[in-house]
């Protein structure tokens, strides 16, 4: 497979909506479509088209990224983390796996009239220790404040600025047949944290989020260079929707043994009461790598040295057909289709 | 993760692969369907189909909830979710449900108040927490979710909460079955028959099956190997030329089911005459509706509804994806106009329908061909 085309996305999106629907927030094929049917088509631009993490920019001989993004999470507070620490994280991590150093944030508030200045604080603390902890400062910010009932009690947007790092260059098009594939630690500890702190499940199972910088582990894995094929971090949809748009971008396959996926026991039993798959629940301070497969071991390795990378494995391998698909191995012996996510995931009904 | 691992083990189901193997008669073509959303689910999900020995098929059945909901009791609910004042409650999987004017899903974003529930008692507590509002839940499901509905409306009456009412669209296993063994044009050879729906009505309603139609039936659970052992119990009693009702689930289903349960639903909802079914048309005596002296919890009573039936979109074939008739990829818009992001049929909305379970486990199979006669 060298002769890759050159052009990422091969699926042509549609967008047939009159209206949005929560749909198109869940990160599945409708926010694609979303994506790639208005924003790319009224914004295209040779930064913005990628759609990766973050835009590469060459400025001054300095190779940057740019990103941003923007968080609203219900309840504020979660075990493990709040909003504060999640827009810092988020953000600072979309710079890390786009294989760059992140320098300095901006942070822009919405806040909703009535929102207690005591929560405020605490969440803006929660950023300070986040971005102390990453080495960044919040450089620029803005607030607003909007009418009760119009605002959510607080969004935050964050943008990021880092430095490429001069060893390594990523991407789709880097992925060969035969490398393996990599998780950083367990998965779907962000999402279910998030679904039982919202209380009306009543589920009473002590799951953290794993909210966390994961700027350090990625940092490890640049001592890779070109064996270091793709990094991403599976937020909103998962390690299978991410691993969709590696598939579906590079047109090879990623075969996942479901016997190396880790996860842990808590989320794996509420998942299982809920009728969710821990595969598609989000993470906020994991990593999933591509690399070379005689570097896999040293790159498990080196993800293994750091306190958040204790729990990493090799989950996977790519392969060369079935195109643009995720198959599963499954414990039970048989095999899957692992696909993009498509609406929220619900817990089932019976 | 304990009490769960146990039942996925590989081991144990080469071990039952490997013995089906020799159990399967020489020479001859199997059929059985699997009555449950919830098994065609598990079987993709695992794998359990690439275990099978050749010639021996499983044919998808009618028993998921959500899939069944024919087109215009959708349109019911969305009008009803339209009203004002209303604050219209479900569970997640009927939110994407398309009706002739759009899903729930739409309603929401054109301003009804849809909220997803995972209980008929949260949407009671939101009727106790909202009492200026007017609360409705669209109660769908088989005798497994009835109960939990009848015991609401029960709470509802003895705490004479009147701002909560109903959209009851229940329905019952026994009768489908029947319509589809009388169907000339399946042919089927054993029926692996629904784990959750038997906890609440035992295995006694399936001796028709096994009496009036010579078909071994066997209760299963939901885990892998439930479902491979259940396999092998059929082809067993095939083999051996019997027809019985044998139940694997014993951990969880009693051959009289749950009596307070069937109680709670006798009390308060009586069978309607008839009730639409999609893809299977009418059925006489196979929904149910609440009996008139819970009128006051009962939205179609409450509110106008069009109560118009309303055919399938054109190019959707649920009907025969229900009955067995026409496997998923069979269909002429699967996976290209049909996805589970833009469903036309429910089979491809709900996590239990066949269609979605093919379309997300399913697709790097090789397709098989349909087993009618």
């Amino acid at each position: 497979m060298t002769d890759q085309k050159p052009e990422s996305r091969k699926r042509k999106s549609r967008l047939r909506d009159e209206r949005i629907t929560l749909v198109h927030g869940a990160g599945g094929k409708a926010t694609h479509d979303l994506i790639e049917a208005l924003f790319l088509e009224e914004l295209a631009n040779p930064l913005l088209e990628p759609l990766g993490d973050s835009a590469l920019i060459e400025a001054g001989g300095a190779r940057l990224a740019f990103t941003t993004d923007a968080h609203v999470v219900q309840p504020l507070f979660f075990p493990g983390g709040d909003i504060g620490s999640l827009a810092v994280n988020g953000t600072i991590n979309d710079i890390a796996v786009s294989g760059a150093r992140p320098l300095v944030l901006s942070a822009a508030f919405v806040l909703e009239e009535g929102l207690p200045v005591a929560d405020l604080r605490r969440i803006v603390a929660s950023m300070a220790e986040a971005a102390r902890e990453a080495g960044v400062v919040v450089a620029a910010g803005d607030t607003k404040v909007v009418e009760r009932g119009r605002g959510d009690g607080l969004t935050v947007t964050t943008s990021a600025i880092g430095l490429v790092d001069e060893r390594v260059s990523l991407g789709d098009e880097k992925v060969r047949p035969g490398d393996k594939v990599l998780v950083s630690g367990t998965l779907g500890d962000h999402g279910m944290a998030v679904m039982i702190a919202r209380g009306n499940l009543e589920l009473e199972v002590e799951i953290e989020s794993d909210s966390a910088s994961v700027f350090p582990l990625a940092e490890s894995l640049f001592a890779l260079g070109d064996d270091l094929r793709w990094l991403r971090d599976p937020t909103r949809g998962g390690l299978a929707t991410t691993l969709n748009e590696l598939t579906e971008a590079c047109g090879l396959c990623v075969v996942l043994e479901e016997k190396a996926l880790p996860v842990r026991e808590q989320v794996e039993a509420a998942c299982e009461i809920l009728g969710l798959d821990p595969l598609y629940v989000a993470n906020e301070g994991k990593l999933i790598a591509v690399v070379a497969p005689d570097r896999a071991e040293e790159a498990l390795a080196l993800l293994r040295s750091h306190p958040l990378g204790a729990e990493a494995a090799i989950v996977g391998e790519v392969e060369p057909e079935p195109e643009g698909l995720v198959l599963l191995q499954t414990a039970f012996g048989g095999s899957r289709v692992v696909d993009m996510l498509a609406g929220d995931p619900l817990p089932r009904i019976c | 993760m304990k009490y769960v691992d146990e039942f996925r083990s590989g081991e144990l189901a080469r071990a039952l692969a490997a013995d089906l193997a020799e159990t399967m008669p020489p020479g001859r073509e199997l059929a059985l369907m699997e009555v449950c959303g919830g098994h065609t689910h598990a079987i993709y999900k695992h794998g359990i189909d690439e275990l099978l020995p050749p010639g021996l098929e499983l044919v998808h059945g009618p028993g998921c909830p959500v899939c069944v909901i024919p087109v215009g009791r959708v349109d019911d609910a969305v009008s009803l979710a339209l009203e004002p004042n209303v604050i219209f409650t479900t569970f997640g999987d009927m939110m994407r449900v398309p009706g002739s004017k759009g899903s729930l899903l739409d309603a929401r974003s054109r301003g009804a108040d849809v909220r997803m529930v995972y209980s008929p008692l949260d949407a009671l507590e939101l009727a106790r927490a909202n009492p200026e509002r007017e609360v409705i839940f669209f109660a769908i499901g088989f005798e497994t979710t009835a109960p939990s509905t009848a015991v609401t409306i029960l709470q509802a009456q003895a705490e004479g909460i009147e701002n909560f009412s109903v959209f009851c669209n229940h329905v019952t296993i026994g009768p489908p079955l029947k319509a589809i063994l009388d169907a000339p044009e399946l042919r089927l050879d054993g029926l692996i028959a629904p784990g959750h729906v038997s906890t609440v009505i035992g295995s006694h309603p399936y001796d028709f099956i096994a009496a009036d139609y010579g078909r071994p039936v066997v209760v299963a659970g939901f885990e892998p190997l439930d479902i491979l052992q259940s396999v092998l119990m059929l082809v067993r009693q095939l083999a051996e030329g019997r027809a019985e009702v044998e139940n694997q689930y014993t951990r969880v289903v009693r051959e009289q089911g749950n009596p307070r349960a069937l109680a709670a639903i006798e009390q308060t909802m009586e069978l309607r005459d008839s009730f639409e079914w999609r893809g299977l048309g009418s059925i006489p005596k196979s929904g149910l509706r609440l009996r008139d002296e819970f009128a006051q919890w009962d939205a179609e009573q409450r509110y106008e509804v069009p109560g118009i039936s309303v055919p399938d979109h054109k190019a959707c074939q649920c009907g025969q994806v229900l009955r067995g008739l026409v496997k998923p990829w069979e269909c002429k818009v699967f996976g290209t106009a049909c996805t589970p992001e833009r469903p036309i049929g429910t089979c491809m909305v709900s996590s239990e329908g066949a269609c979605a379970a093919y379309y997300h486990y399913g697709r790097n199979r090789p397709k098989r061909g349909t087993v009618t006669a």
